[in-house]
């Protein structure tokens, strides 16, 4: 049971170029808007042609342009749950989830499926409703009620939860989370959410601009994303640039400050990153002194911008975060951080 | 007792020719959509000249390819097929000029179509062709619907094309736009205000349903 991809395809300005695999499980995809994920999936469900490469899943070759392979969409057996869910808007709930099961010849096999999975999916008061007439949450189980039926060998997902209000997003990614569990075929999901790729995947790769980053499990990951572009989708709000001092050690110009870390650094490194939760005042291992010049209270935190003493001053302010109960009375003069804290960026 | 063959003859026309436009219509513009943006370009001006030249234009070049003289007129003629003051000759004149009205809503009502319902349909491996007619076509139907009456009113209305390539030969090739201007020509007023009526009451009600259509679109 498992997805391979190796493929690269050229549309004007824009370079795809992106390899992975994806076993039985949910591998996310993190990118920010344009940098590919969405061609991606389109390469894999066979709307979007690539220029070169392969595409395997469970041994079936999708795509193979050596061997001058590309099945159809239809042939493919890749179900997608598109960004607005692509309901049929002439048809109802049932009408909708019937069209995943065209395969089935048995009219009364038929019926009986769509009724278990409106059931299944809670749907059963909204069935006779047309799309326009659902609620978020509603368009999206039919939308995936309708791929279900359609027995896919792999699941992608487009952004799933961008369509709808935030506190909604929360709830439907654990019914989403629940009803994949019993899936046992690999799943696909791209979003440009931290939180939500953090929350619902294992393993996750990030994309920049066409290529394919890294992909690791979700907590190496956000510990160690190895690029700045990484740090950056993962949320990381302090970057500069750094040069390695010691084995141990480096030294980032902007802050003037020096830094230990817990790995060797390498030799071409470029930057680190210190995320904004990962100072303390009590902290006692890379202090250093600064001075805070702006703060923003937030229903539960804290955001502070600082600068450290001798900061060129060209460079941004550092951000820091923190519980609103750990608010000092007097604000701290030096700071510290872990050298765990410290991510070693490279490119 | 009125003579009522011309608005027969004008219906039937109007009525074939609506459907041939219709077909040819969303055939040319579902699939130039997808062509190369210099041929898409150019066929769009070709299929869409008929709109903007004079209809007399239009029944000249009909002449020259199915006057009985010329290769193609003469080769249907061998087959007793003759376009040439014809009552079912009116249905070719009025279909060319028709057709760019027909292609036009098309193009636009599929232009506005969500391609990831297409897309979608095919993911779920349901065959191009029964997207197209039960995805993309309900979908885009009320355009289609404009567009289809739009070109009925054309046809119907057509005077320049027709009058160029079946003439008028009462009882057999005058349709109502004809009748009218030979009742004129001839001293006839009140017999060229009747049918100057009857003219009216048909276009009025087909733009009133292209308006009532539009809303329900607006709406939708």
């Amino acid at each position: 049971m498992a997805l391979e991809v190796e493929i690269e395809k050229r549309a004007g300005d824009f370079h795809l170029q992106t390899a992975f695999t994806c076993g039985q499980e949910l591998l996310g995809i993190l990118g920010a808007s344009g940098c590919g994920k969405s061609m991606t999936l389109k390469c894999i469900a066979g709307i979007e042609k690539p220029d070169r490469g392969r595409i395997v899943l469970d041994g079936r070759v999708l795509f193979d342009s050596d061997r001058g392979i590309s099945l159809s969409p239809q042939k493919r057996r890749v179900g997608c749950l598109f960004q607005n869910y692509a309901l049929f808007p002439n048809r109802n709930v049932r009408q909708n989830i019937l069209c995943g099961l065209q395969w089935e010849k048995d009219r009364a096999r038929r019926e009986n499926e769509a009724g278990r999975v409106i059931e299944m999916l809670g749907l059963s008061e909204c069935e006779k409703l047309y799309p326009a007439q659902l609620s978020g949450g509603q368009a999206q189980r039919t939308a995936l009620g309708r791929i279900l039926v359609n027995r896919p060998e792999l699941l992608m997902l487009d952004e799933p939860f961008s369509a709808l209000d935030t506190h909604l997003r929360l709830k439907l990614q654990m019914e989403l989370l629940n009803l994949l569990k019993d899936f046992g075929k690999p799943v696909l999901m791209v979003t440009h959410d931290r939180d939500e790729a953090f929350r619902m995947c294992r393993r996750l790769g990030v994309m920049e601009r066409g290529r394919m980053l890294a992909v690791k499990g979700t907590r190496e990951l956000f510990a160690d994303p190895e690029s700045r572009a990484a740090a950056v989708i993962t949320g990381c709000k302090n970057i500069a640039a750094a040069v390695k001092t010691g084995e141990y050690e480096v030294f980032v110009p902007s802050w003037n400050i020096h830094l230990c870390t817990d790995r060797p650094v390498g030799d071409h490194l470029t930057a680190v990153g210190i995320r904004a939760h990962h100072f303390s005042p009590s902290e006692t291992r890379n202090r250093f002194r600064m001075r805070v010049i702006r703060e923003m209270e937030e229903p539960f935190e804290w955001v502070s911008e600082f600068r450290t003493e001798g900061q060129d001053s060209e460079s941004p302010a550092v951000w820091w975060r923190y519980a609103r109960e750990l608010r000092p009375d007097t604000m701290p003069e030096y700071l510290g951080t872990a050298p765990e804290s410290v991510m070693l960026l490279y490119g | 007792m009125t003579d009522w063959y011309p608005l027969w003859n004008s219906l039937r026309i109007a009525a074939i020719s609506s459907v041939i436009v219709f077909f040819a219509g969303i055939f040319a513009a579902f699939y130039i959509a997808r062509l190369p943006r210099i041929v898409k370009g150019f066929l769009d001006v070709v299929l869409t000249l008929p709109m903007v030249l004079p209809p007399t234009v239009c029944g000249y070049v009909l002449l020259l390819l199915f006057g009985s003289k010329r290769p193609l007129g003469s080769f249907l003629a061998q087959h007793g097929i003759r376009f040439v003051m014809t009552w079912y000759g009116g249905i070719i004149a009025s279909a060319v000029v028709a057709f760019p009205l027909m292609y036009r809503t098309a193009r636009g009502a599929f232009e506005s179509f969500d391609e990831n319902l297409a897309w979608a349909g095919q993911t779920l491996g349901l065959s191009n062709s029964w997207i197209f007619w039960h995805v993309r076509m309900p979908a885009c139907r009320q355009g289609i619907l404009a567009g289809v009456v739009l070109s009925f009113a054309r046809a119907l209305g057509e005077y320049g094309a027709t009058s160029m390539l079946i003439g008028y030969i009462p009882g057999k090739t005058a349709t109502v736009s004809t009748t009218v201007y030979q009742l004129w020509r001839t001293n006839d007023e009140a017999g060229a205000l009747f049918w100057v009526l009857v003219n009216l009451a048909i276009s009025f009600a087909v733009l009133l349903t292209v308006n009532l259509l539009e809303n329900r679109r607006k709406k939708a």
